[in-house]
Parts: structure tokens; sequence; C-alpha cells
């Protein structure tokens, strides 16, 4: 247990499929297809794929905005989630005398005092905030919905509070959201999050949709409320360079699988998957000397459909190492040494 | 055929103008630049800055509300502003295309791309459909999409982001224009994807020799492919030169701003410092240089007087009132 | 290399510029307050504030609205100046006056005339003359105008309460429920409607009789409780679709899931987010039923179906015109211009509601 303990998220074999109806027949599509990681307490796990990958399925899943398909979800200690299913050494699922999984104990918890202890800040900041509340009802609502406030004045005093953590003009209160720029509304949008002083804070994509002057100021703000509040982060991103910046550690999504976790350093001085080596080399790095001089490992072709998954790994339609032994079985994550984890047969 | 046909492309003095129910919306405020044939340029700017209706008015394909108030754009020495809509027409589908940043809304969803590529082949060249078919699948070769034959049959639906993109450069290559703007060509994609697409512009570049103008708000994108670069704030010019310039020897105050503000590639845990405040109300443009309620360095001359466009160097030119201020410092240490 | 760049630099400069026209303080950094100055803040306004702004620059919804006014002020007004009621047959001195039947505008029957010329007292002129039973047409068209925009708008009221409730469950929940609740609006609105409204008003006729004697209902008549109930049955689904429709394009807004995602409940989702985003959409149509309410109402009594004598509306008023109307043309015109008027000012302020409160039309 004590190996628990040091971890305030741990996902186990986390599945999120999504029924699709195609003409008669109803297919899942896998977005998020028996993923693992864990979240240690006020650090930053970068979590980066291409679009359609599942990332934004994951932090959802996650905050249980939808009903996970299959997996566990462990947050502080508590089980928040759990389908049942065992797994053994290898990662298979081990199977009871029925040839079918055998299941252990169910769990599935009412999230609402979770609520309190992990949040979500949402990528557009257009959309993420309710055109017809002032900022002040924005922030309060989760005062509201939780019960954490005395009086009005405690509240106000409470939103005001907030307002300047993330810096914003407390004369600007009475305001409604659409009169503030994209960069003051992802404030909002933090402080809101903020409002019920939670550990583990969801990031899907704050600031791509934010100009790059601006993109500064929130990853600046993310890092020291994290210094100040000791909140964890799953920054979830695909812009490489940023998400580099801000994650003590990054994992790699490729359609719904992980590909790659290691430490933000080394995942970037030493790629090991073929995709996250692609990736890397495909990010334009603002400065002409190294752009001039990287000679980019240009992928081929598209990302294939979700729907169409290829067998085994997903990845090796445009894999240049890919084997037999790839279309026959998705590898498992196995440690390279230092807790860099890979899933890939060859590399 | 103007005389100085040295240049491809001439703005002189553009200004653009959107008039809202709020007052007139001043977004390109006094543009000019040179293009020369089978040069690349890079227009960089955030959202508002006025880059992409510098794209538009070139092209004259401005929204209802908006208007090229004055200026010249002329194309080998002519003034294209003068030219009635079929001029116009001509130009746009023969000397100068355009793709834009979301390839799903530039193509019609209830055609084929093969029926909309031919089409745009028959609008704009003297060939018969059949030649037409044939071009068209060569186009699409031209751009990598892989069995062109059945792609035509396609809807554009059913085509991947990256593959959409690919369709629209096709289209906007039909008849081999002078001059190609790229939107934020790939701001829609996935980086993988997207490195794609740029390694695809420069190819192209290389075989037809056609002038490209890169508009884009990503500093990396237009790092490695452009041969000058404008940075844009608030519908004007800060700066302009080579990459190298921009990237390297920073004159403007924003610009030395922006590079702080993204991380960088060989030092990744330094901390990041931003520009502060909000970006620019179009509504109500400052006085002085528009970047200055946001300046660090603001200076009394910065809040009353637009700062003149100065030479740096002799591929770089600045307009920021700094340059100017250390220069009368200097003047003045050396009077007794 | 540094000192030959600035010295180069310098060079440039000192061609281009002439220095002498800076004063020494123009080169001092500006304070924070100066900055601030320029960067303000655009006049904080609400939704509603700047929908006003744009309905105000619409001149054909401000034409509508004064006219609506004044309908409604002139069928306020009117009854407590005129002396004359609805029902009542016109006598003068307490004596029946038969000559009084079918008398143009402005005319007095032989009666009144010789009654003013005894007492020297004016009478209250017949501004619209009168109908064929001696009634005042003035006050029955007022009176008709009265029924006539109740039962628009309590029809509208009913419609978008049912159409609201049955919306927006449908559309928050979704799944199951919604297939269901849509299959039943699709049944509905396979019935052809003017048909089921005809049967039901006589169907209903007999069955609301004996429930509503000697309630304050009975003055209003079986029929025009029976147009209400019709109007609640068929009229809603329309506003049902439209309004789950808004809720399904809403309730995907990440606003809806951050509010989920605080842990926020249903039924406050639904008030405090949902609701409130598609109230334009809401009142627009609501305010677009009133007049289509009217209508119908207005040929349903036109076709015998409406309100019962005496009280009347707009359409029975136009209907009981077209026994006279080769030789009293203007008993039709005047109602049906009333309807017109009315219905033609509510749909250009409808029309200019959606244009100055519908984001989506901009």
């Amino acid at each position: 247990m004590s190996d628990n303990e040091k971890y305030l998220l741990k996902v186990n074999h986390l599945k999120q499929y999504f029924p699709v109806r195609q003409g008669f027949k109803t297919i899942p599509l896998k977005a998020v297809d028996d993923i693992s990681f864990a979240v240690k307490p006020g650090e930053t796990l970068g979590l980066v794929g291409e679009s359609g990958c599942g990332k934004t399925t994951v932090g959802r899943t996650l905050l249980r905005l939808y009903q996970p398909t299959a997996g566990r979800i462990e947050f502080n200690g508590d089980v928040l989630f759990d389908s049942g299913e065992q797994y053994d050494e290898k990662g298979k699922v081990v199977l009871g005398a029925d040839g079918k999984p055998a299941l252990g104990k169910k769990v599935d918890v009412n999230m609402l005092p979770y609520r309190k202890q992990m949040q979500m800040v949402f990528q557009d900041p257009y959309s993420s905030l309710n055109p017809r509340m002032t900022v002040e009802d924005i922030i309060g609502e989760p005062l509201d919905v939780h019960n954490l406030y005395e009086n009005r004045n405690e509240r106000r005093e409470k939103i005001l509070g907030l307002m300047e953590l993330v810096g914003l003009n407390a004369e600007h209160a009475m305001r409604y959201a659409h009169e503030f720029s994209g960069g003051q509304r992802q404030r909002i949008g933090i402080a809101r999050a903020l409002a019920v002083n939670p550990k583990f804070i969801v990031c899907d994509e704050p600031v791509s949709a934010l100009d790059v002057s601006i993109q500064a100021q929130v990853v600046n703000m993310f890092e020291e409320l994290q210094e100040k509040l000791g909140v964890a982060y799953l920054f979830i991103a695909h812009d490489l360079l940023i998400v580099h910046h801000i994650s003590d550690r990054i994992a790699v999504m490729y359609l719904g699988k992980m590909m790659e976790l290691a430490d933000a350093d080394e995942l970037n001085n030493n790629p090991i998957h073929p995709y996250t080596l692609s990736l890397l080399s495909a990010v334009p790095i603002p400065d002409p000397e190294t752009a001039r001089k990287s000679k980019r490992i240009i992928l081929e072709g598209d990302v294939p459909s979700p729907l169409k998954m290829p067998t085994g790994c997903p990845f090796r339609t445009r894999c240049r190492y890919a084997t037999d032994q790839c279309a026959a079985e998705m590898p498992q994550l196995t440690d390279r040494g230092n807790g860099h984890m890979v899933a890939c047969w060859n590399k | 055929m103007g005389e100085d046909s040295k240049y491809i492309l001439e703005l002189n003095d553009l200004h653009t103008s959107f008039f809202t129910e709020n007052g007139e919306v001043q977004a390109v405020n006094g543009i000019s630049f040179t293009l020369e044939p089978g040069k690349t340029l890079g227009i960089v700017g955030e959202s508002g800055s006025g880059k992409s209706v510098t794209a538009y008015s070139i092209m004259q394909i401005l929204a209802e509300t908006g208007k090229i108030t004055s200026g010249e754009v002329k194309f080998h020495g002519e003034d294209i502003t003068k030219w009635n809509s079929r001029q116009m027409q001509k130009f746009r589908g023969e000397k100068c295309s355009i793709i834009f940043q979301d390839p799903m809304t530039s193509l019609n969803p209830v055609f084929t791309v093969g029926s909309q590529l031919v089409e745009a082949i028959l609008l704009h060249t003297d060939k018969d459909k059949k030649q037409a078919r044939e071009r068209a699948i060569e186009i699409l070769t031209l751009v990598g999409v892989n069995e062109p034959e059945s792609r035509l049959k396609q809807y554009p639906h059913e085509l991947s982001g990256g593959m959409r993109q690919r369709v629209m450069i096709a289209m906007a290559l039909v008849c081999e224009p002078d001059i190609l703007i790229a939107d934020e060509p790939t701001t829609a994609l996935d980086v993988t994807i997207q490195a794609q697409i740029l390694e695809l512009m420069q190819e192209l570049q290389e075989k037809l020799g056609m002038a490209i103008i890169m508009v884009t708000h990503d500093l990396g994108v237009i790092a490695s492919m452009c041969d000058e670069i404008l940075v844009m704030y608030g519908g004007r010019v800060c700066e302009r030169g080579t990459a190298d310039d921009i990237f390297y020897r920073p004159a403007h105050e924003y610009t030395k701003g922006l590079l702080r503000s993204i991380p960088k590639a060989d030092n990744m845990n330094e901390k990041l410092v931003p520009i502060g405040g909000t970006p620019i109300n179009l509504l109500q443009m400052p006085a002085g240089c528009a970047f200055c309620p946001r300046c660090d360095a603001a200076m009394k001359i910065c809040l009353r007087e637009k700062p003149e466009e100065l030479r740096v160097s002799d591929t770089h030119l600045a307009s920021c009132w700094m340059n100017i201020k250390e220069i009368y410092e200097a003047q003045e240490g050396e009077r007794p | 290399m540094q000192e030959n760049q600035g010295l180069k630099k310098k060079q440039f400069f000192s061609a281009q510029v002439d220095l002498s026209k800076f004063k020494g303080n123009d080169f001092e950094k500006a304070t924070e307050d100066e900055k601030k100055q320029q960067d303000v803040m655009g006049e904080s306004t609400t939704f509603f504030k700047d929908g006003m702004r744009r309905l105000r620059k619409n001149p054909l919804a401000m034409g509508s609205i004064v006219v609506l006014v004044l309908i409604i002020a002139t069928i306020i007004i009117a009854p407590m100046i005129v002396p004359y009621k609805y029902s009542e047959i016109i006598s003068v001195n307490g004596i029946r006056d038969k000559s009084a039947a079918n008398l143009g505008p402005f005319e007095y029957s032989k009666l009144e005339t010789q009654y003013m010329e005894e007492t020297g007292e004016k009478l209250f002129p017949h501004i619209f003359g009168t109908d064929s039973l001696s009634r005042d047409y003035f006050i029955r068209v007022i009176y008709g105008t009265r029924v006539s925009l109740s039962v628009g708008i309590v029809a509208s009221i009913m419609v978008l309460i049912i159409g609201l409730l049955y919306g927006s469950i449908s559309g928050y929940f979704g799944g199951t429920i919604d297939l269901v609740m849509m299959r039943i609006v699709d049944i509905i609105y396979s019935l052809p409607d003017m048909l089921i409204i005809i049967l039901l008003s006589v169907v209903l006729n007999e069955t609301i009789k004996p429930l509503i004697e000697g309630t304050v209902l009975q003055s209003l008549g079986t029929n025009m409780i029976s147009i209400f109930i019709v109007f609640g049955l068929l009229y809603w689904v329309s506003m049902a679709r439209l309004i789950r429709g808004q809720i399904l394009t809403i309730k995907n807004n990440e606003y809806v899931l951050a509010a989920r995602c605080i842990g926020t409940k249903n039924g406050r989702i639904l008030r405090r987010h949902i609701l409130p985003n598609c109230l334009s959409v809401i009142i627009i149509t609501t305010a677009l039923q009133v007049p289509s309410a009217i209508f119908t109402e207005s040929y349903l009594s036109f076709l015998g179906l409406g309100v019962s004598a005496p009280l009347t509306s707009l359409g029975s008023l136009a209907n009981d015109a077209r026994a006279g109307m080769q030789s009293y043309p203007l008993r039709l015109v005047i109602p049906a211009i009333a309807i017109c008027l009315i219905v033609l000012a509510l749909n250009l302020l409808g029309d200019g509601l959606r244009d100055a409160f519908d984001s989506k039309l901009k």
C-alpha cells in the first residue's frame, strides 16, 4: 500500500468506449483503450497527442463526466470507480473458470464530495463561460453548489479573493464574461476551478485558443498557482513546447493508447518510441538556426479512423519499424530505466 | 506593365476598415511591403493584428462591411484596387490564389473533390472536360495525394484534414498562380500533418517558382520558411526583416516580448516572461504606438506619436521609439 | 562585433532621423497611469441592453410597438368613454330604438335625433355606425379586439408552458426519453390540424358545457374554452421541437460541462445555464405565436366555431358582416383591417426581436 500513498491519482487499465451507430450496427469507438498512469501530489503530468487521440476523453473520464467502460480510478487513496476486472503481471485480463473475465468488487461512488478535490479548466475560453452570468456568479457557482459560505458577505469576499488570485480586477466582478478578452476569460475559468480549493486540476488545452503573448501569462499563472497551492495538474495539450515547459512528466498518446511516458527532459532528449520521435521532430521550432539544421522525420499518411483501428499497435500503419508482431499484439508499457516507460516491440 | 516590375506585388500605405455598428474598425492601418517573384513573405501577428485582413485586401475578398479606404495594391506595377470585378475575378483565379485555415469550410460539401477541381480548371483554362480531368489528376499527384483517381470521386467530408488541405492547395494551383497566399494553412492541423503540408509548400515553390505570402500566428512555422518576415500589431507593421533579424536581433519591443514569451528549445525550464495587458481593442486605438499600453518600456513619446519606420540594418526595419531613444541619448552624451 | 554593430546602427539612424526635434522628456518612461488611460475596457453592456439598442434602431419594429401600444390603449380606455355596451341594443330614454339598426358611421337614428333636438343634450356618436341588431359597432370592434388579443396571448402562453416543459425534458435528458417523446410529437404533427380543431371544438363544446355551468368561465362560452384546449393540445409541438433543438445545442457547450464538473444538479443546470441561453429564442417564438393564434381564432370564429354570442371576436364580427356584405361592406372591412394591423404589427415586432436578440442571425 505504501506505493499507492505516494500517488494522488492512480488510473489502471482505463477504457472509455462510445457506441457509434453505423447503419443498423452499433460499434464501439475506442476513444481511450486500456491506459494506466499515476499523478503525484503537486506535480504536473503533461498529456500530448494529436487530435482524436483521446486525450480530452481521458480528462473527462477521470472527472467522471463520462461513465468509464472499464478500469479503475483511485484518488487520494479512495477508489472512485472499479469495473472489477483483474489483471496479471503481463497486463492480461485474468479469466475465470467460465472463460469470462473474473470480476472482483465493483465500485462506483457518488462523485459530489470528490468534485471539491478534482476540477477542470476547459479549452475554449469562449464557450466554457455562460454568457448570461456575471463573473461573480460564474466563480460563485461552485461555492453555491458545495455550500462553502455562511452568508452573502463571505461569498463575495471569497469571490473577490479568487479574482485577485488569478490576476483579475475586482472592479469587474459584475461584468459579463463576453466583455473580457480570451486570456481574461481563461483566468475566470481557472478561478472557478480553484473556488473549491481542489488538489487536482485537469487542464484541457487551456492555452491553445489564446494568442501567443497571452499564452505565457496563463502558463506562468498555472506555475505560480502550483507553487502557492500545491495543486497537481494533468496538463492536456497538443503544443509540445508548452507541455515540455510546464510538465514534470509527459505521457504521449496515440489513438487511445499510451505510447510513452517519461520525465519531461528525458522524453525530449531521449525519445524512444518512433511516434514520439516523429512528433518531436515535427514541432516547428521558433528559432531559424535550429530549424534550418534539423531534419524533420515526416510521417507518411494520416491517422487511421478510430472506428477502423488497426490490429495490434495502432501506430504500425505509419511506423517504419513495423513488423508482424506489431500487427499481432499491442505492446505493453515497459520500464526502460528511470521510469521511462515505452510501449514498443522494436525500440 | 509598370516600370518597376521587379516586384510582383507591392503594397503602398494600405488602409482597410470595417464599418460596424459600434464604429469604424481600422483593421489595417497603413501597411506597405514588396514581394519579389519566387520569394516567401511571412506575416506574423496575433488575432486582431490585421494579418488576415491584409491578405483578404490583396484578393479583395473582404466581408461586406469591409472596405479598402486608401492605399495601393500593385501587381506588376499596376494598381489593382482600381480594377473592376471582372478583372479581379481573373486575377483571383489565375494570378493569385489563397488557401484558408479551415479546408472544410472552403470546399463545397455537396460536390465531389473531382467536380470542384474540374470546374475550377474549366473556368480558368480553355481545356475540354477530358483534359481538365487529366489535369486534375496531375495536380493531385503534384500535391502528394495518393490514388488521385479514386479521390476525385470522394466528397470533402470523406477526406482527413491533411488530405483536404492538400486538395485546397491543388485547387489554388490549378492555374499555376504567380502568388499563393496561405492564411494560417496549418493552424487547424496536427503537428505531424502540419510538417507534411509545410514541406509540400516548400517543394511546390521550388517546382513552380511562385511567390508565397504566409500568414500565421505561429513563430515556429515562420522561422524556417520565409525570406522576409513582417511582424504586425494593431494593423501596423512593427518590424520587418529576415528570419535572423527578427529572431536574433529584434528591434521592436513587441517582437522582443513575443520572443521572451515562448519557451526556448534549449532552455525549457527557464521561466517565461509574458507580455502584460490585454490584446488591443481596435475600436479604441491609442494615439501613439499601438503596442504602448502593453509595453514595459513605453515612453512619453510612445503615447503621443506613432513611431516612424527606421532602417536598423540593410535588411531590417523597425518602428519603435526605443531605437531613437538610444541614438538620442548617445548624442546627448557626446555633447559637452 | 557588438561595438561594430552599434556603430553601424548609429550611422543608419543619424542619416534617417532629425534628432533635434525631440525634447529631453520625450524619452522618459511613461507612468502606469498614462498607459492605463490608453487601455480602457469598453462600456459595460448586458445582453439585454445590447439587444434593446439594436431593437431601437429598427424602424419597422418600433413602428409596430407604437401601433400595438395604441391598439391596447384604445381597447382599455374606449369602453370607459363610450357609453354603450357590446351587447346593448341602443335605446333612447329606455325605449328600444328599432330605427337604429344598420346606421352608417357617425349617423344618428331618427329617435336619437329627435331626442337630441328635444333636450339639446348631445348623444355619443356611433363612430362605426351600428349593426343589424342596433348595437354600437365601434364598441363591438373594441371588444372583438380585446377577445382576439387575449385569445392570442393566453393561447401562446399555454403553448409556451407546455412546449417548454416537454421540450426541455426531452432535450436535456436525451436518449430513450427523447426518442419516445419526439415520436409522440411526430404523431401529433402528422394529424391534419384544421380537421382536429373543428372536430375537437364540436366534441369539447358538448363535454365542457355542464362542467362550467355557473362559473366565471361560462361568460367566455364553451367555444372559447375549447379553442384554448385545442391550442394547448396541438400547437405546442412546434414549440417543443424548437426548444428541444435549442437545448441540444446549448447542452454541448463547455459551460454546461463545466457546471456538471462542479457538481451542479440537473435542475439547476437547466434553470441557470440552459434556459437563460435559449430565452431569446423562446421570447421571439412566443411573440410570433401570438399572431398565428389570433389568426386561427379568427377563422374558427369565421366558421362559426369561435366565441359564443353576444360576446364577439374580430373573426365572428367578420362572419356576421358576411350576410350584409353587399350593402354594408364597411362592417367586414373594419374587423379585417383590425386583424391585419394586429397580426402585421406582431409579426414585424417578432422579426425585429429576432434580429436584435438572436445573435446567430446577425
